[in-house]
């Protein structure tokens, strides 16, 4: 092993049923370096993690850790841990209802000598190492009195304290302030300086370059490449991580651009927001619109639409619909409006996977008919054929589960279910992740041909291409806040990087 | 092969099992204890009323299917038991009782107030115990069964209240009808059956079913889809508590008085256990009507059979617990899992051997 | 100087312990002339509860893994049950039927626990299952109400007194009244005691508490989720043994009808005491008040002598609701403030 390296992961390569997740990834992390992990959703930087942690257990390459003679694999986290790679996470995994000093030593409690644990001293050694890592913090306190920063500060010193070598925090600052944020990078900047190598998943790039030493890219499963960070300026990183060398951006011609501003407003926001997730915001959407919301992944683009629609409830500003002024609070609202949302976590929120496809496609429809209006089966069925014919929807019949069917099928199938409302504005957030090229091509045309039947569509998307073929506008996000818009002759690869790369660097 | 296994995975199949397995059981213990072997299916008209060990369980039964159809909502919406409604239907058949015989009254053979108000009043106290379970688990966010824990307490102790802690005794014909005969068909079997029908209906007409079931296996998904879950939850509690409510006036009816401590007791069990023999996850979710239904007059056919086996009513609920559990048991996550290992590594050897 | 924080749970607690002042004081005051003033009184309740107090130790322990136990009722009555019958018609000894039970008590956890912990079904089917199983074993054991008259060290048990040598007072032919407490409240207001070091000192102590914390961080932080729940739900059913016990010297018989909604008035000590629903939170002393408070109740019921008993029932279920509420809206605050 080369000196000073403390972590090299070589040729990493792991598949899901179907899907490549890693292929030939190479990872190297030296002692007292803090590395920075980017890539867009889906680049493979939890798996490569998970395979690293021991959760996944990957197929083919090799893992070596310092002072470890030859490969290493880690049966789970714990032996993990036990080898000196730790993991602090973005939703601390302590436990909030015992002390600070309990949370530091448990599972290795000092003992007295009749066998029962020795509080005092634990506290004792608890408080010495919260003075090592400078935090002011009474060990004696539960854990939940201190705020998310200073418990994770409290799980780094926990993992610190465990002989770590490799400490990965996994968006660690995702819902920390600024200040909290300035006190954790301290932190981060002392354990480099005791030899602890690093590895830092973010979304946040200002971050990036405040504290990183080093960038390792990944897209779709292959590794981009690994930088220092002067060799790598913001807009080559956004371009690494979306995928175009920036020296020779193709410029693609959106194929369905065109000024509508002229046309009458659908939505009209003022200044709504939600606290935590997106800053106030304004935004107009005309009639026969696709409006693109760019920005990496955490910049608020979800969190923006989802404000629109009433699924996290705006909790300031004004919102108008058609001219008139409207209070949203829950999706059937929305809905009543003619909006539709097909959101990002199509498990979690969009299937209802023990419902046949027929059932999931007439679901909207049905719950804007209400309880007592049930659609009669012989439309249901001639409702869910027809979707399926023209979505052309790949299932062994319409009474087929909806959890049997591919990921991509399974998008068509929520698409159909927002169709079937016909609805005057509907939000696409990420149709196209994880789907094949085939779908994501017919799903793009179909959003075209929405906007010319005259319905305003949203479109989000970590592929600019993709956004730059459908959308006539674009709404920049960066850092939980709406920054910009991008329209015209702007909307080009090279435009639109920069604006989400923001700043001048 | 291949045909058990269609078989094995149909929806009914469990129900239908079971049902025939404690038919089986029957059949051979009256072939062993020297009746003729069927005696179990021999119906006959004795002094103008049907008779037999199966109209028996069809009767009995009725209060269990009766409160099934409530269960299998709740279980299905919220992935929790409602264990109130043994105690709801003691004190909607103790309100009714003392209603009809006025307070403190405890044998009465001419009505206090009309029969319908004492009903109604039984029916609408369990519709409040419902919406008060829904209320805590809906927009409380409290769990199903310790929110319902309240009224399993509280419910029964209500119900002796309002009867003074008294057998309340309503000796009035028209009272009787409806734990009795109604021509030569005992009336609970009719009012079991108006139920279920009733129920299937509004399964069909309306949405609900729909409603339930997308809510219970994914509420996030049915918020974003315009279900308001919480709503939905209050209404299958509410529900449930009129089938409580109900049930309970049978089971009054059926001995015309108030016995608060003993109606309904330890029925909650027999309307989880018909629930899960009807092939239902206790996780919530998917639901099937029609097991619940089977399922609750298959338990009434165990009850009868222990009974006739010799076994107390006091004795019986060992034998439903073991039931109980061996589902559950079955329907668990790691032993589920480990089935599908050893079935796996069985294909993989049949493969290696063909090979 | 150690701030004083007043944090929920602290403020829960508080409550509890501030309705059981009120509730005794104002006993005192309304039923002065039924001896509620007397020191024997507040000792009746003790030695009323002897059972109870044992069993809410352990259902606080199983309720602090965010589980819950409602087979502890139907437990003692099977106990008392095979206590009877083994010493009036088997004609056995009780001590060693007192082992015999205290086995079963662990035996009937062990299968609990693991059905729990290791099959991963509900902990209130399981325990439901048990509790009817429990209760239906009472009935096949014996069928009717045994007394037990035979066997003279538990006859001698139930009837010793421990004086204690204040608060006494001289009734009204004047002879003084000495102040007295039996052998089951020491058992369990040992078994409280132990417990409490148990919960705060050991390493099993605390990864209950860390389990009902959170389970996921507690699995990462290396510990056996498993294991603690499955000695928990034997610990649960060990205590109710012991509570089974002290019920049994208490009541001196085995009827099938015995301790019916007992559990209930285990679990709402221990809510009312200040343990969370949600696991986590709570400490044996505060369910000693809990169980306090479900006696001062029933005391309360039982001095008026007007009211049904089954008021105790209703007020017990009003307490527990109310507390159950009052958690559920300080979950709602504290994630409103963390959001």
């Amino acid at each position: 092993m080369e000196n000073n390296v403390v972590l090299s992961m070589k040729g990493i390569c792991m598949t899901f049923p179907g899907v490549k997740a890693l292929e030939n990834v190479d990872f190297n992390l030296k002692k007292g370096e803090i590395r920075a992990l980017m890539g867009e959703n889906g680049a493979g930087k939890s798996t490569l993690i998970k395979c690293l942690t021991g959760v996944n257990k990957f197929e083919a390459g090799e893992i070596y850790l310092d002072g470890i003679d030859g490969p290493i694999v880690n049966k789970d986290t714990m032996d993990a841990q036990r080898k000196g790679i730790s993991t602090v996470y973005q939703e601390v995994n302590l436990c909030p209802n015992l002390s600070v000093a309990e949370n530091l030593f448990i599972g290795r409690e000092p003992m007295t000598k009749i066998g029962t644990v020795n509080r005092k001293k634990m506290n004792e050694m608890a408080a010495k190492l919260m003075k090592d890592l400078d935090l002011d913090i009474d060990v004696t306190q539960n854990l939940e009195e201190y705020s998310l920063a200073l418990q994770q500060m409290i799980a780094i010193a926990r993992a610190v304290d465990m002989d770590c070598k490799v400490l990965i925090l996994d968006e660690p600052t995702s819902s920390l302030d600024d200040n909290e944020v300035a006190k954790l990078f301290g932190m981060m900047r002392r354990l480099r300086e005791q030899g602890v190598g690093i590895v830092f998943v973010t979304h946040f790039l200002e971050q990036v370059y405040e504290v990183c030493d080093g960038i390792t890219v990944l897209r779709n499963g292959t590794l981009v490449g690994e930088y220092s960070i002067e060799e790598l300026p913001r807009v080559k990183l956004v371009a690494a991580m979306m995928g175009k060398d920036f020296d020779d951006l193709a410029n693609i011609k959106p194929e369905g651009s065109g000024d509508k501003s002229k046309e009458p407003l659908v939505i009209d926001a003022k200044g709504l927001s939600h606290a935590g997730t997106i800053k106030p915001f304004d935004l107009e959407i005309h009639k026969g619109e696709v409006i693109g919301l760019t920005g990496l992944l955490g910049s608020g683009r979800t969190e923006l639409a989802r404000a629109i629609y009433g699924a996290d409830r705006a909790q300031t500003g004004t919102l108008k619909v058609k001219e008139q002024e409207v209070t949203i609070k829950n999706p059937i609202d929305a809905m009543n409006l003619g909006m539709g949302l097909l959101p990002d976590d199509r498990k979690a929120e969009g299937i209802i996977g023990d419902l046949s496809v027929r059932e999931n496609i007439i679901l909207a429809m049905q719950a804007k008919l209400g309880i007592f209006k049930k659609i009669p089966m012989a439309k249901q069925i001639e409702i869910a054929d027809k979707f399926i014919e023209l979505l052309q929807i790949k299932t062994a019949s319409r009474e087929t589960l909806i959890k049997q069917l591919s990921g991509g099928n399974q998008q068509k199938v929520i698409l159909a279910r927002w169709l079937a409302t016909d609805p005057d504005f509907l939000i696409l957030d990420e149709p196209t992740r994880g789907i094949d090229i085939g779908t994501k091509t017919e799903i793009q045309k179909l959003v075209i041909q929405l906007a010319e039947e005259g319905k305003s569509v949203m479109f989000i998307s970590s592929e600019i291409e993709e956004m730059l073929r459908t959308c006539n506008r674009m709404a920049v996000l960066r850092d939980g806040a709406k920054v910009g818009e991008i329209s015209g002759e702007e909307l080009s690869q090279e435009g639109v990087m920069k604006a989400i790369a923001g700043g001048a660097k | 092969m291949d045909k058990v296994k269609k078989i094995t995975k149909m929806k009914l199949f469990l129900p239908i099992f079971s049902m025939i397995l404690v038919m089986m059981i029957n059949v051979i213990y009256d072939i062993a204890s020297g009746n003729a072997p069927f005696s179990f299916f021999t119906i006959s008209i004795n002094n103008g009323i049907l008779y037999g060990r199966l109209i028996d369980v069809l009767n009995r039964g009725s209060e269990v299917a009766i409160l099934a159809i409530g269960m299998t909502l709740v279980v299905s919406a919220s992935a929790g038991t409602d264990i109130s409604v043994g105690s709801v239907m003691s004190l909607s058949g103790g309100l009714c009782c003392m209603l009809l015989a006025g307070y403190g009254v405890t044998n009465v053979s001419e009505y206090n107030v009309p029969l319908w108000v004492g009903m109604l009043a039984g029916v609408a106290i369990a519709c409040v115990c419902g919406l008060f379970n829904g209320f805590l688990v809906a927009y409380m966010n409290i769990q199903p069964m310790v929110a319902t824990l309240i009224l399993w307490s509280a419910g029964r102790a209500i119900g002796l209240l309002l009867c003074n802690s008294n057998i309340v005794y309503v000796r009035v014909p028209s009272f009787q009808f409806f734990g009795a005969y109604c021509g030569i068909i005992p009336t609970p079997i009719i009012i079991a059956a108006v139920c279920v029908v009733i129920a299937s209906i509004i399964l069909r007409v309306t949405a609900l079913g729909t409603y339930i079931q997308s809510v219970g296996i994914n509420k996030k998904a049915s918020r974003i889809s315009g279900f308001n879950s919480a709503k939905i939850i209050l209404l299958c509690y509410v529900i449930c508590g009129l089938c409580a409510g109900i049930s309970g006036l049978v089971a009054t009816c059926r001995i015309y008085s108030a016995d608060t401590n003993n109606i309904g007791l330890n029925m909650e069990l027999d309307a989880i256990l018909a629930v899960a023999l009807g092939g239902n996850s206790l996780g919530g979710g998917k639901f099937n009507l029609a097991g619940s239904i089977i399922g609750a007059y298959t338990i009434q056919a165990i009850t009868t059979t222990l009974y006739a086996l010799g076994v107390s009513s006091a004795q019986a609920p060992v034998f439903k617990a073991i039931v109980v559990i061996l589902i559950v048991v079955i329907q668990s996550e790691p032993v589920k899992a480990y089935f599908k290992k050893l079935s796996a590594k069985k294909a993989a050897a049949k493969e290696a051997v063909q090979a | 100087m150690k701030k004083l924080k007043l944090g929920s749970n602290n403020i829960l607690l508080a409550i509890t312990v501030a309705l059981f002042v009120i509730m005794y004081l104002g006993g005192c005051i309304i039923y002065a002339d039924k001896g509620f003033t007397h020191f024997q009184t507040f000792l009746n309740v003790l030695i009323n509860n002897a059972g109870l107090i044992a069993v809410a130790a352990g259902m606080t322990c199983v309720m602090l893994t965010g589980g819950i136990d409602i087979s502890v009722g139907s437990l003692i009555a099977m106990d008392c049950m095979f206590l009877a019958v083994g010493m009036e018609t088997w004609g056995m000894k009780s001590p060693v039927l007192m082992v015999m039970v205290l086995i079963i008590g662990i035996v009937f956890g062990l299968v609990q626990g693991f059905c729990v912990a290791y099959l991963e079904i509900q902990p209130f089917i399981v325990t439901m299952a048990g509790m009817f199983f429990a209760r239906g074993m009472t009935a096949v054991i014996c069928k009717d109400q045994v007394s037990i008259v035979s066997d003279k060290l538990f006859t001698a048990i139930s009837n010793a007194k421990i004086n204690i040598p204040f608060g006494g007072y001289e009734n009204k032919k004047g002879i003084y009244q000495t102040p007295f407490i039996r052998p089951t409240v020491v058992v369990a207001l040992l078994v409280v005691v132990l417990v409490y070091l148990m919960l705060k000192y050991t390493k099993f102590g605390r990864s209950i508490y860390a389990v009902g914390g959170n389970q996921v961080s507690a699995t990462l932080m290396g510990l056996n989720v498993r294991k603690t729940k499955l000695l928990t739900y034997t610990l649960s059913s060990f205590l109710t043994s012991i509570g089974g016990i002290c019920y049994c010297l208490n009541t001196m018989c085995g009827t099938t009808t015995q301790a019916t909604g007992l559990e209930m008035d285990a679990i709402s000590s221990s809510v009312i005491g200040g343990t969370l629903l949600t696991g986590g939170v709570g400490n044996v002393l505060g369910s000693l008040v809990g169980v306090m408070i479900n006696g001062t109740i029933s005391t309360l019921v039982k001095s008026n002598g007007k009211l049904v008993s089954s008021w105790a029932n209703i007020i017990t279920a009003i307490l527990l609701c109310f507390f159950i509420l009052l958690q559920a809206v300080f979950a709602k605050i504290k994630e409103s403030k963390k959001a």
